[in-house]
């Protein structure tokens, strides 16, 4: 681990984090944990600028290398999710848009239906459910490949030829789950409010798909698709960068990847969380 | 280039407190005094866990000396960045195990460096790598994973991955260990071709440091030998001063500490 890299892993390393003693009294405890949780924010921040700039100032580097690569990642964090995706809009479909449709009929209230559904399914479950998917399903893998090939020795035999290790193994996951994340959201999203109607529509609610859809676009303005793009590309980001932080940080034993792919997943929801919490005062502002 | 002019050595250092990679607090080897000039063979041996990967790693520039100085092609080692490069791909570094990437096949592996490199696409290396292929009788693997194949031949993959850019000086961390008899012997004689010019790489006479933890195998009165026992580094000479030494580290090293297994 050389440079920049090293800097950023070193806090992860520090004795904190690594053989310390018990601690001897309750607010020994709380002060180690909260000691522990700004060194990882400090490593995670720091991690996040060096793939920044990795991504802008090698740009152009290596790409008949790097963009099959990124192509490898986006099939695996975009393409080859689509048929969870596919299933798991029915399903939202037919629990959220369909129970909420039925009950607003109930009530009357069939009018405000464009507004929930945009709130609950494009601002809210819409990016935040496909943001754990992804990160059940890829998040886990790059921490367990990241952790294994730290183990192994890997990382040390890229630097050995020249190769720089976050271009070749972050950069692209990077990518691929951002990009990633913001298809399947969009696709998420159609499928459900599609799903959804479908499901409203054999209960016999009063509501033609014309007007349904007219509800919707009404209730959606422009600054829904910036906030949304970007929030999903942020997911996509913070999720990548979470999970390989976790694999490379420490220099790792083969039996430690395990406990280290519990962690990086845990801090890839609370992650997720924060900056959903982020998105909801941006939308309460505006 | 002028700076190499100035200072022929290949790898010098002063003082250099040797770092575990592991931990980089502990020292592993204290105080090591080396040069390497350009053509020299050299063979650092030691028992398990004395410090010779980390050794040969802080040579190559992949860890930088606790304390002292580590310079390579008269480049301080500390300040080995992406400015850099082009002195980092002088230095070919064989791992011990090999350490393939375990997501590629072979011929993945062997074309990687030069792929990265020369930003060339894979139908652009091939002919370079079918020919390395060859020379190394790995033609049959090609497409293997590196874990479905012998450690005798992920060790020759590794050796091809590390000459693909064609570096000057070439560290190999224990490359005999764990190898097959022929395949002992096949290594111990393309080394000594690749020492006095090698036709496939245009007879460039390469430097090379290999560690071991047993020397019988390298005997040659040409090769330049050093021992490290207990933190130290110390340089013995030639396998004649190798030979009459009293150590008693030597003297295990000679005998061969896998004996039972042989």
């Amino acid at each position: 681990m050389r440079g920049n890299l090293a800097k950023a892993f070193d806090v992860a390393n520090t004795q904190v984090f690594r053989r310390a003693a018990l601690p001897k009294s309750y607010t020994d405890i709380i002060g180690r944990l909260l000691f522990r949780f700004l060194l990882n924010v400090q490593g995670l921040g720091a991690f996040a600028l060096i793939t920044l700039g990795v991504i802008v100032k090698k740009f152009s580097i290596a790409h008949s290398v790097i963009q099959p690569r990124v192509r490898a990642e986006i099939s695996r964090a975009g393409v080859a999710l689509m048929p969870m995706f596919i299933f798991i809009s029915l399903a939202l479909g037919f629990v959220v848009v369909g129970q909420t449709v039925s009950a607003l009929a109930k009530f009357g209230q069939i009018s405000y239906l464009g507004t929930t559904m945009v709130i609950v399914i494009v601002r809210e479950l819409g990016p935040l459910l496909a943001a754990m998917l992804v990160l059940a399903r890829v998040g886990t893998a790059h921490v367990i490949e990241l952790g294994t090939a730290r183990a192994l020795g890997e990382v040390e035999a890229l630097e050995a030829l020249g190769i720089d290790p976050v271009h070749y193994l972050i950069v692209p996951r990077v990518i691929g789950t951002a990009l990633g994340i913001f298809s399947l959201t969009i696709y998420l999203i159609i499928g459900a409010l599609v799903s959804g109607y479908l499901f409203a529509f054999l209960q016999e609610v009063p509501l033609t798909p014309g007007d349904y859809f007219k509800q919707i676009a009404e209730a959606l303005n422009w600054l829904d698709f910036v906030l949304l793009a970007l929030k999903t590309t942020a997911f996509g980001f913070f999720i990548a960068i979470v999970t390989c932080y976790h694999g490379l940080a420490e220099p790792l034993r083969l039996e430690d990847v395990s406990r280290v792919a519990v962690r990086a997943v845990t801090q890839g929801v609370v992650v997720c969380v924060l900056v959903d919490a982020i998105f909801i005062v941006l939308y309460l502002l505006t | 280039m002028t700076e190499t002019d100035f200072n022929p050595a290949v790898i010098e250092m002063r003082s250099a407190h040797i770092a575990s990679l592991r931990d980089a607090a502990f020292t592993v080897v204290a105080d090591v005094d080396w040069t390497v000039l350009p053509g020299e063979f050299w063979v650092v041996a030691g028992q398990q866990h004395s410090g010779k990967s980390d050794l040969l790693m802080h040579a190559a520039g992949l860890m930088t000396p606790a304390r002292g100085s580590c310079n390579v092609f008269g480049c301080d080692t500390k300040n080995f960045g992406e400015a850099q490069i082009a002195e980092r791909l002088r230095i070919g570094f064989v791992f011990s195990g090999g350490k393939l990437f375990n997501q590629l096949t072979l011929a993945e592996n062997i074309a990687l460096p030069l792929r990265y490199q020369k930003n060339l696409s894979e139908v652009e290396t091939d002919s370079k790598v079918q020919t390395f292929l060859e020379l190394f009788e790995l033609t049959p693997f090609a497409n293997a994973a590196p874990s479905s194949v012998a450690v005798n031949w992920r060790q020759r993959a590794a050796l091809a991955r590390a000459l693909i850019l064609q570096p000057e000086l070439l560290l190999l961390d224990n490359p005999l260990a764990g190898l097959g008899g022929r395949h002992r012997q096949w290594l111990l004689d393309f080394l000594n071709q690749l020492w006095t010019g090698h036709p496939a790489f245009g007879g460039l006479k390469m430097t090379i440091v290999v560690t071991a933890d047993d020397l019988r195998p390298w005997r040659n009165p040409q090769r330049k030998f050093a021992v490290l026992d207990e933190k130290i580094f110390s340089i013995v000479g030639s396998w004649s001063n190798l030979a009459e030494s009293r150590e008693h580290i030597v003297k295990e090293l000679l005998a061969g500490t896998d004996s039972v297994t042989l």
